[in-house]
């Protein structure tokens, strides 16, 4: 098992006291260990690794540290399956723009975390290449999609790890496994090399042991990017910049609507224990409204699943991934290789998207969905004239168990509901851990702020990491 | 919005996308399901409200017209599950004519 975030490492790096390829067999010992029970990897490949060690340089800001990538995000020359057998075979032609980031500022792209397929679901469970164990409360599920990433991080098989977020798939899993999740601003990181679930929404960010680890990340991925027409040609910063700093008379709203009784006991809890420590740190808890916060599961999956039907419609069997054997004509391949390929959550989301988006169906559902989105904006930007942040539960329970009952898809989408709204509006969101009593399951708590206001969000977080710890 | 029934075999048909049976009548029941909740969407009145098809406002985000390196044809066809003669092999589509 493996400790230390990113900043320890790198001390232990720089005096000499680790060589960066010992580093990496360090990691490859504790995936090799841990990885049969947690299964958090679906491939790492320790020689490329190696030799990227052996070329790190050490002066760069993360020089040597390798970092686990979430199986859709693409690394060249390595598989990049989307954890699905849609794509066992491919092998991405090129870098994503956040790996190109990665690797400039020194850090080594190692081992493809497991995921829920193409990023839908919230348990990572649906993965074809299994589900994945939780290191922090076994038997349970790490939460999803970034399934493996969390579980990497929190069962010491990686320092810190990308994740993708389009509904809270970096902040709901890193809150069930006791770790830092970070969505930042829309915009905020290149989608470039990202592979597409629903475009308006898609977010990468960072999973990791403590909140500075998280800006030290963003300090490496945020920027403009050519490659992505979303990326914000916002300035980006030290992200840094406001850890340790006070965070006296910051205004902090309290949404009425996410104090639900259906919330889990421990859940209010932690919500609790961090009003309580935010307000013995001079912030000042505001009660806020959020009158649209009930229709945001509503709206977001019939947004999400639209724009996933037709982003997933390149998966056709001719360029790149699965195609389907002895098909007779186009249609048929088309068709057959889908169905062999995808799984039954992608299948059940393609179906609905294809739906909403069909004739005589889109003004009532899609157009819809996106007048209520505009609602749920406007909530938040009449909110953020009184304060300056929001608190808030990530998700209504601790993790469920690995072998629980089965629950309804409509069901699993209604646990969205507090981490949905920051990606509909595009806002920063960080989930962060809430110490629990011994043998507990992990419990986070989220904040929210601005758009581009991750410096204030980050101080903010931070402060609070400190005053539970 | 009506609650409506929704015909999985047609959509799955538009979606190019087998469905057996079984998947058919599964996804039929979850998917009502879900149609039958989104359909709270109704309750919120959007008279004067534009729909937000993007977080943030974008702009034309386009790059200038300078031509740049991309994929060579042998790694964009690398991850083909057919190719011939640096091409991606694909059934026949257009039949001879008679």
């Amino acid at each position: 098992m493996l400790n230390g975030t990113i900043s320890y490492w790198r001390q232990k790096l720089t005096s000499g006291a680790i060589t960066p390829t010992e580093l990496v067999e360090e990691i490859d010992r504790s995936i090799q260990e841990h990885n049969p029970t947690i299964n958090a990897y679906i491939s790492w490949d320790k020689e490329s690794a190696l030799s990227a060690a052996a070329q790190a340089d050490l002066s760069l800001p993360l020089g040597g540290i390798p970092i686990a990538v979430k199986d859709n995000i693409c690394i060249k020359g390595a598989p990049t399956r989307c954890a699905s057998r849609m794509l066992a075979d491919f092998r991405s032609p090129y870098d994503a723009t956040a790996i190109t980031r990665l690797r400039t500022a020194g850090a080594i792209p190692f081992g493809r975390a497991n995921m829920d397929e193409f990023a839908m679901g919230s348990f990572g469970k649906n993965s074809a290449y299994g589900a994945t164990n939780n290191p922090a409360a076994p038997g349970h599920v790490p939460g999803g999609s970034s399934s493996g990433s969390a579980a990497a991080v929190a069962g010491g098989m990686a320092i810190a790890a990308l994740g993708s977020d389009t509904g809270g798939s970096i902040r709901q899993p890193a809150s069930h496994c006791g770790i830092v999740g970070m969505k930042p601003t829309y915009g905020r990181v290149s989608r470039y090399g990202l592979v597409a679930f629903a475009s308006s929404l898609d977010q990468i960010g960072p999973l990791t042991q403590n909140v500075e680890d998280a800006a030290l990340l963003l300090n490496v991925l945020c920027g403009h990017d050519k490659k992505d027409s979303t990326s914000s040609l916002e300035p980006t910063t030290d992200f840094t910049a406001g850890l340790g700093k006070s965070i006296k008379g910051a205004r902090i709203g309290l949404p009425k609507e996410y104090l639900s009784d259906g919330n889990d006991p421990a859940v209010k809890a932690a919500l609790q224990t961090a009003i309580t420590k935010l307000t013995e740190l001079g912030a000042e808890i505001v009660e806020i409204s959020l009158p649209h916060a009930e229709a945001v599961v509503a709206a977001y999956y019939i947004i999400a699943c639209a724009e996933a039907s037709s982003n997933l419609s390149r998966f056709d069997g001719i360029r790149y991934g699965h195609r389907a054997e002895n098909t007779n004509g186009l249609d048929d391949l088309y068709s057959r290789s889908r169905a062999e390929g995808f799984g039954p959550e992608v299948k059940r989301r393609i179906i609905l998207g294809t739906y909403v988006l069909s004739s005589g169906f889109y003004d009532a559902y899609y157009a819809k969905a996106q007048k209520v989105r505009a609602l749920v904006a406007r909530d938040f930007a009449n909110a953020f004239e009184q304060v300056d942040f929001i608190l808030g539960p990530v998700a209504p329970t601790p993790a469920p168990a690995l072998q629980g009952a089965d629950m309804t898809p409509l069901q699993i989408y209604l646990a969205d509901i507090y981490t949905i709204p920051a990606n509909l509006a595009g806002l920063p969101g960080i989930s962060v851990p809430c110490p629990q009593p011994a043998g507990a399951r992990p419990v986070g708590v989220q904040l929210l702020g601005k758009h581009f206001a991750e410096v204030d969000l980050l101080r903010v977080a931070s402060a609070l990491e400190q005053a539970l710890a | 919005m009506e609650s409506t029934q929704i015909d999985v075999t047609y959509i799955a048909r538009l979606a190019k996308l087998n469905l057996t049976v079984e998947e058919t009548e599964r996804f039929s029941a979850d998917l009502n399901q879900v149609l039958d909740y989104v359909a709270q969407l109704e309750q919120w009145d959007t008279t004067d409200t534009a729909p937000m098809y993007h977080p943030l406002p974008v702009y034309d985000a386009v790059r200038s017209d300078c031509p740049e390196p991309s994929l060579s044809n042998d790694a964009a066809i690398a991850n083909a599950p057919a190719a011939e003669e640096g091409q991606f092999r694909v059934p026949k589509v257009v039949e001879s004519a008679h």
